[in-house]
């Protein structure tokens, strides 16, 4: 899939996910901690969360990219803050599994 | 003749002192540059900050209160959950305007600037909406 187009299908993936959680979250207020827990133990909600993830962690990719190829003109700077934000990503995707497979 | 044009020095103005003093940038270009930096910080620090809070209210029902009833409530950390719903929000907004874009729906000049205003106004909106029910 070309960047462009993966750009505009992650951010639709997104979106429809925080839609949905922000209305489980806002038609949940006050929150508690059993309702909570009980949210992110339904398999469909940590399937969900780490597609959203997933999606983030391409789109990330492809934005951060685009704004380091445009504002740092040094080769070895550029690459070195490219590798940064692929582990950054990388870790964030690690830990969201971290705390969804507990 | 495409020579002669390719030749003259092209202008640049990438500097922040050029963008903020020297030209006037219009009001779609401002949602295109806060589409970046929104976005850029919502990479980091902000995905970082929010699943560090996710990690701590899901691990145990005492780190759920004490995110809920303690750190929640400290005025920075506030102030950086709003400063977190802006950057979602206007991203978000921003977001729907470029696909819209994309899909040639909008694109004449008084309709592009009519939802470059949308997407400031509703994203502030809904800045202040979530900082009310915060606070």
């Amino acid at each position: 899939m070309r960047d462009w187009l993966a750009q505009r299908v992650t951010a639709a993936i997104m979106a429809v996910y925080t839609l949905i959680v922000a209305a489980i979250v806002l038609m949940n207020t006050p929150l508690k901690y059993a309702g909570w827990q009980a949210l992110f133990a339904q398999g469909w909600m940590r399937v969900a969360t780490l597609l959203f993830m997933l999606s983030l962690a391409w789109h990330a990719w492809v934005g951060v990219r685009d704004i380091l190829m445009d504002y740092i003109k040094h080769d070895g700077l550029r690459l070195t803050l490219q590798v940064f934000t692929l582990l950054l990503i990388g870790s964030y995707l690690g830990w969201t599994i971290q705390i969804l497979w507990r | 003749m495409s020579s002669a044009a390719a030749k003259k020095p092209r202008p640049k103005y990438l500097s922040l002192s050029a963008l903020l003093f020297e030209i006037r940038l219009p009001l779609p270009g401002w949602i295109s540059i806060l589409h970046r930096i929104s976005g850029a910080l919502l990479v980091f620090p902000l995905a970082a900050w929010l699943l560090y809070m996710l990690d701590a209210s899901l691990a145990s029902e005492s780190g759920f209160e004490k995110i809920r009833t303690h750190y929640l409530q400290l005025p920075i950390v506030k102030a950086g959950l709003l400063l977190f719903i802006w950057a979602y929000c206007h991203h978000f907004c921003a977001g729907i305007r470029f696909l819209l874009l994309d899909l040639n729906k909008g694109i004449e000049l008084r309709q592009a600037r009519a939802s470059s205003v949308a997407v400031l106004v509703v994203s502030l909106a809904l800045t202040a909406l979530f900082g009310a029910r915060l606070w």
